[in-house]
């Protein structure tokens, strides 16, 4: 475990230090949610009812955003070839630098969200809600991504293609993390879009991983 | 006593037929140098051994060991980057490495061994080529494994360089290790040598 555990700190140091981490994938998130209610005007009815979807929205590009270095920079300085030569299973490699993603870009849209749901005209109650579906959720978006990011390591300009080839794929996602978000504010029904929400996550931390491995197996050749 | 055995091997690149039915036999304490004109398909015989490429043919194994796990994971690929990040120290870079590949050793000594001992705190983005290099060599120290694979190794070392790097190849051999390595000069130790090339199609 002290190989995975080695690879976490180093991800997480290496986001910290590098600009594009933590703070731009707030920064983006911000800009997102700002913008929507220039586009809109100022109909605070109108906000307060779409506010969970634009979240999400943001939330989901802010998440993309950092999303096509993870495989591409351990590729152009030759690390990708000494991870794979590790005694760490692939996948599990594959799936700590998920976790260190998560944690530096992941979990600070959580956090930024009941400032952002302020700007929004929401309730206390539903930017809980947000905020929740966001948790659950967000670990989902990181591990679809995965995917995209193996398969990117291979091509020139593989950032462009990325979001091409993985927001379809987060459709899911974003469906149940709006309906659950919008149940608990109306009050009708959290439980069954949220368990779902979960079950996603649940799935794509199992697929995510097995189908990033082995797309990057065949980047590397 | 461990020995390296490679059969039949092939190697398709792009469509291209590089090399078929290459065989070689390595034992502790062996070295072998590959050599021949560029595009001949000594780094991609080094990838095959390092289990970065699939071969078309043949396989690579371990013999006459209890323990015998993948090739990948107990071979050392030096290739020709340097698999360090820039915004990292030295010292943070190789530690890294050593937990990552499972060293039992620290460090300092390592760092000692191919001079860097005094860069320990500078952020790998200010190394020079040949000090990367150096640190690239910093790894196979600190972590033991039998074999090296080594691309190029005295590339951007300087003569004094290249005698250390001539020093722990020997020590690696003299501990029962093996090493391939490709080059276009002489390595400075002993060693067998495999030309790859025309000959082999």
């Amino acid at each position: 475990m002290t190989a995975l555990a080695a690879l976490l700190v180093r991800d997480m140091r290496l986001a910290v230090r590098i600009g594009g981490g933590a703070l731009m994938g707030v920064l983006f998130f911000l800009i997102v949610v700002t913008l929507t209610p220039f586009a809109i005007g100022p109909d605070l009815v109108l906000l307060k009812r779409i506010g969970p979807a634009i979240l999400w929205i943001g939330a989901l590009l802010a998440s993309l955003l950092a999303l096509d270095r993870l495989f591409a920079a351990d590729h152009e300085d030759g690390s990708l070839d000494l991870l794979l030569m590790g005694s760490a299973p692939l996948e599990l490699t594959v799936l700590t630098k998920a976790l260190a993603h998560w944690i530096t870009t992941g979990l600070p849209l959580v956090i930024a969200t009941p400032l952002l749901g302020l700007f929004l005209n929401l309730e206390p109650q539903a930017i809980g809600a947000v905020a929740l579906t966001l948790l659950a959720g967000t670990p989902a978006l990181t591990c679809i991504g995965l995917i995209g990011a193996a398969l990117s390591v291979a091509l020139r300009r593989g950032g462009l293609l990325l979001p091409v080839l993985v927001l379809p794929l987060t459709v899911p996602v974003l469906i149940f993390g709006v309906a659950a978000s919008n149940a608990a504010i109306t009050g009708s029904g959290f439980g069954a879009p949220f368990m779902i929400l979960c079950a996603l996550t649940l799935g794509s931390l199992v697929l995510g991983p097995l189908a990033a491995g082995a797309a990057l197996r065949q980047g590397v050749e | 006593m461990l020995r390296l055995s490679a059969t039949g091997l092939g190697c398709v690149r792009g469509f291209r037929n590089v090399f078929n039915d290459l065989n070689l036999q390595l034992s502790s304490g062996d070295a072998l140098a590959l050599t021949g004109p560029n595009g001949a398909g000594k780094s991609s015989l080094l990838r095959l051994l390092a289990g970065l490429l699939r071969p078309s043919a043949g396989r690579v194994a371990f013999e006459g060991d209890t323990d015998e796990g993948a090739v990948a994971e107990r071979a050392h690929y030096l290739g020709h980057l340097d698999a360090f990040k820039t915004a990292l120290t030295v010292g943070e870079n190789i530690e890294f490495w050593i937990h990552y590949l499972g060293g039992e050793h620290d460090a300092a000594p390592a760092l000692a061994a191919v001079g860097l001992e005094s860069l320990e705190h500078l952020p790998a983005a200010y190394l020079s080529a040949g000090q990367r290099r150096r640190l690239s060599l910093a790894r196979l120290i600190a972590v033991s494994r039998p074999l090296w694979l080594l691309d190029e190794p005295a590339s951007a070392l300087d003569s004094a360089g290249q005698e250390m790097l001539a020093g722990l190849m020997r020590t690696h051999l003299a501990r029962g290790g093996m090493i391939v390595a490709a080059t276009h000069g002489p390595l400075g130790i002993e060693c067998k040598e495999l030309q790859l090339g025309r000959s082999n199609q």
